[in-house]
């Protein structure tokens, strides 16, 4: 099966980054930037995952296929927590009044 | 046909399977099937993290408390050896597109070893927690501020943990198999499919934790 | 041997004989007669405990039975139904059959994993058996916390470990199906070329593979909680009950939709076989199939209405129910359309075809009901939504099934049933369904509760007329039990095409050899490519 061969100086590079963006996320939760502290801690991970998917797992070079069945799955679990939070996030709303 | 039970040859596992038409559809399905597995486990992984995600915003002081308890020197540690792990898989492959026998297995066994190491980790917390009476249940007992829904934290906190550990110790299982396999020659530069894929389970294991970390220990460090 | 010229001498029956051959096999074909047998067990299982319930619902007071001892019954007839009949049958017995031949491959694409995935809705069916036998459960099939979690002194975790063990063999089928289908598709068998039963079991496929894994996780948070006695779902710990109806309906309304998007695949096969035209609207039915996987995912709000779910929540739910009518809604009009100035035959499987049709339509109706909020407010819980729900699952999902077991019958047996003993059965079936449960419409609309062993007097007559039709609809299915296994030894030997159909399965033996052709078939014509004066056209 001929499937792209991705050298070990490739794999080490991205070794390398995903330790920065460890370090990094390790560092800035030491800082109180609020609600910030949240999305950067995401921010880091998913870059981390999205590095891991794309050259430790081929995605890079894999087919259409393939990214669409990873996107669908992503979706579905964004589906979940969206429509989930859709009930807890507006529990509190007040009711319009005078409807 | 008589149905004939013995291990399969050098030749038989690299041949084609009678249901494919060649290696290449083999292959093909394989990959696809083993991405559709992953996304399974998405969602079965998705299912802890909306329950996290809804707590976390209902009780969120709880939540930095507990996280607070969490040993982070460890954590960390564990990071970075799986994150290792997942290279010395990636390498791995690379020894088996290259046809690389030894390397091959070898790359195996490490990755094996720093599996091991991280569940050795995991171990070490868990038995800390367990002696700080913070394994939810009768026992459950917490110290400090804020504690008042702390047991849910933790209770989220095993859960996803043990499920994550779970995985690893199947994969490890894979692995060892695999690595066997690998020594008596199994796999070639053409023949190597089974490698592969087990890296793809092996990494989302990996992508996982990259997620599990920050959601667990890096909660109200400041 | 035998006289007749249309057996073939070596086919997948008779290649080998022996309970390992059967017990080992990695043919699809096979596998899935052994999903058959084990599934027309569960299905009699899951009706003695409908039995149980319409006797002691005879009468208004409650002198069958106990609550708690009612409260089993309804919990094991649901559970057993829904998970070891309803969401394996057509994928794991027709679906497994049929999937490869209709592509024009040998096999599954992981054939291992198709007999693994039997074994383990085996192990499945096993532990909730046992968790029956040492005094069942009594939640109901949709074990709703803090009852299950936290106070029910029933067999929660074991019956929730066999759901969660089968649960993976129906995504394993998922899996199989769907990299079958974009990996080994024949020369010339295109996306477009594909029966719409394909499409249907394509469909289906996803959300086995999207939405079975959120159920297993729910179950074992259960387990956790009644272990461990964690709060996640617990107020008095701080958790939220409604976050497991969360995670139960975000499966559970999908698989609603993998009980009845395969059956619509089937009478897309015999509407246009009996009716000798191509599917109308072929396009449109294939897509509506996987509109109805995708929007099936976003509705399952619905049944929270009354749960204290968010009301802008339940809103944007209720909208979203209605669009996924739309989907079901096109394929009944292209089934009609496609009668329309057919040539029209009345064969034991369009018998069926046509009750679908009706009962179906009768069933998503009465969903549109319940999807309304303001009418889902009365009558949520009561007989209503039991009625909608059998419609659809018995009226329709059922002669979906049973249509496709006659159609594919000569194809898998290499025999004929009794067709005068098939359409009567067909017919009894018809009336005793609606005997059964048309009433519970009146039933629910005037407010009878669901899940309650009594009921006020002046209910009685209606409760009667739906154990009448209990009855009859029993007997009903016993018929084609006797018929069929008489034919498998009896039958006269059917051709290789008995119907006249279009489709690759057609194109090959009586029963199928065990890699399915003896050459690979190379496709060169549309789905359902009848001939144009085989129909009254014009």
């Amino acid at each position: 099966m001929a499937q792209h061969i991705v050298t070990p100086k490739t794999y080490l590079q991205v070794f390398a980054a995903l330790m920065v963006l460890t370090a990094t996320t390790v560092g800035v939760a030491f800082i109180d930037w609020g609600a910030l502290n949240t999305v950067i801690a995401l921010v880091i991970a998913v870059t981390k995952a999205i590095l891991v998917v794309l050259i430790f797992m081929h995605v890079r070079y894999s087919s259409q296929l393939t990214r669409i069945v990873i996107g669908g799955g992503v979706c579905w679990l964004l589906l979940l927590i969206a429509l989930t939070l859709s009930d807890y996030l507006t529990r509190g709303w007040q009711a319009v009044m005078g409807w | 046909m008589p149905t004939r039970h013995r291990r399969l040859t050098l030749a038989e596992h690299s041949a084609t399977a009678h249901q494919f038409d060649d290696m290449a559809q083999q292959y093909e399905a394989g990959q696809l099937g083993m991405w559709v597995f992953l996304m399974t486990e998405i969602m079965f992984f998705g299912g802890m993290i909306i329950a996290y995600i809804v707590y976390r915003g209902a009780y969120p002081q709880s939540f930095a408390a507990g996280s607070h308890h969490l040993d982070l020197t460890l954590g960390t540690i564990n990071t970075v050896v799986l994150i290792g792990s997942s290279l010395t898989m990636a390498m791995a492959v690379y020894a088996a597109q290259m046809g690389q026998r030894r390397t091959l297995v070898m790359y195996l066994l490490v990755t094996l070893g720093l599996g091991l190491i991280f569940l050795s980790i995991k171990a070490v917390e868990y038995a800390s927690k367990f002696e700080s009476q913070l394994v939810p249940g009768p026992r459950f007992h917490f110290e400090g501020d804020h504690g008042e829904h702390a047991e849910l934290f933790f209770s989220l906190y095993f859960v996803m943990t043990g499920m994550h550990a779970l995985h690893m110790v199947i994969g490890m299982g894979l692995m060892i198999v695999f690595a066997w396999q690998a020594w008596r020659g199994r796999f070639s530069a053409t023949s190597n499919a089974p490698i592969e894929f087990m890296g793809l389970y092996w990494h989302f294991v990996d992508i996982v934790w990259i997620f599990l970390f920050p959601l667990l220990y890096l909660l109200g460090r400041h | 041997m035998e006289t007749s010229t249309v057996e073939p001498r070596e086919h997948y029956l008779n290649v080998n004989y022996g309970v390992r051959s059967w017990l080992l096999t990695k043919d699809h074909k096979r596998i899935a007669l052994l999903y058959l047998a084990s599934l027309t067990f569960f299905f009699f299982l899951g009706g003695l405990f409908a039995v149980l319930i319409r006797l002691e619902l005879m009468t208004p007071a409650g002198d069958l039975m106990q609550a708690e001892t009612y409260n089993k019954m309804f919990t094991m007839h649901g559970v057993i139904m829904i998970f070891f009949f309803l969401i394996p049958s057509i994928p794991a017995v027709l679906g497994n059959f049929l999937v490869p031949i209709m592509i024009g491959a040998r096999d599954m694409a992981f054939p291992r994993l198709n007999l693994l995935s039997w074994y383990i809705y085996i192990v499945g069916g096993t532990l909730t058996m046992i968790a029956v036998v040492a005094g069942g459960v009594d939640t109901g099939w949709t074990f709703y916390t803090p009852y299950s979690s936290t106070y029910a002194n029933s067999n929660v975790v074991l019956a929730g470990l066999g759901i969660f063990v089968t649960g993976f063999s129906s995504i394993l089928t998922g899996l199989n199906i769907l990299v079958t289908v974009h990996t080994m598709r024949a020369p010339g068998m295109t996306w477009s070329r594909l029966p719409l039963f394909i499409w249907s079991h394509y469909a289906t496929s996803i959300m086995m593979i999207l939405g079975t894994p959120v159920v297993a996780i729910t179950i074992v948070l259960v387990a956790v909680e009644r272990f461990f006695r964690i709060g996640i779902f617990d107020p008095n710990l701080g958790g939220d009950p409604v976050l497991f109806q969360h995670l139960f309906w975000f499966y559970s309304h999908p698989a609603v939709y993998i009980m009845i998007l395969p059956a619509m695949g089937v009478i897309s096969e015999l509407i246009a076989c009996f009716s000798r035209k191509a599917i109308f609207g072929y396009h449109f039915v294939a897509f509506s199939s996987i509109a109805i996987a995708v929007l099936g995912f976003f509705v399952w709000g619905h049944h929270m209405f009354v749960s204290s779910q968010s009301v802008y929540a339940s809103l944007v739910f209720s909208i979203l129910s209605f669009l996924v009518a739309i989907p079901s809604a096109i394929k009944v009009f292209n089934w009609l359309s496609t009668l329309y100035k057919g040539s029209i035959s009345y064969a034991t499987p369009m018998i069926y075809a046509m009750g679908f049709i009706g009962l179906f339509t009768i069933g998503g109706l009465t969903g549109l009901f319940l999807a309304t909020l303001a009418i889902d407010v009365h009558v949520h819980d009561t007989y209503f939504v039991v009625a909608h729900f059998h419609y659809i699952m018995v009226g329709g999902a059922i002669m979906g099934y049973l249509g496709g077991i006659h159609f594919w019958w000569p194809k898998i047996t290499g025999r004929l049933y009794p067709e005068f003993w098939g359409r009567l059965s067909a017919m009894i079936i018809f009336i005793g369904f609606n005997l059964t449960f048309y009433p519970q419409f009146l039933l629910g609309y005037m407010g009878m509760p669901r899940r309650y062993h009594v009921y006020p007097d002046e209910w009685q007559v209606l409760n009667v007329m739906s154990t009448a039709g209990a009855s009859v609809l029993g007997i009903g299915y016993l018929i084609p039990m006797i018929y069929l296994i008489w034919s498998m030894r009896y039958g006269k030997p059917a051709g290789s095409n008995h119907w006249g159909a279009k489709g690759l399965e057609w194109e090959t033996t009586s029963p199928p050899p065990t890699d399915n052709f003896a050459v690979t078939p190379v496709v060169t014509e549309e789905a359902y490519a009848y001939a144009p004066q085989e129909a009254h056209i014009g």
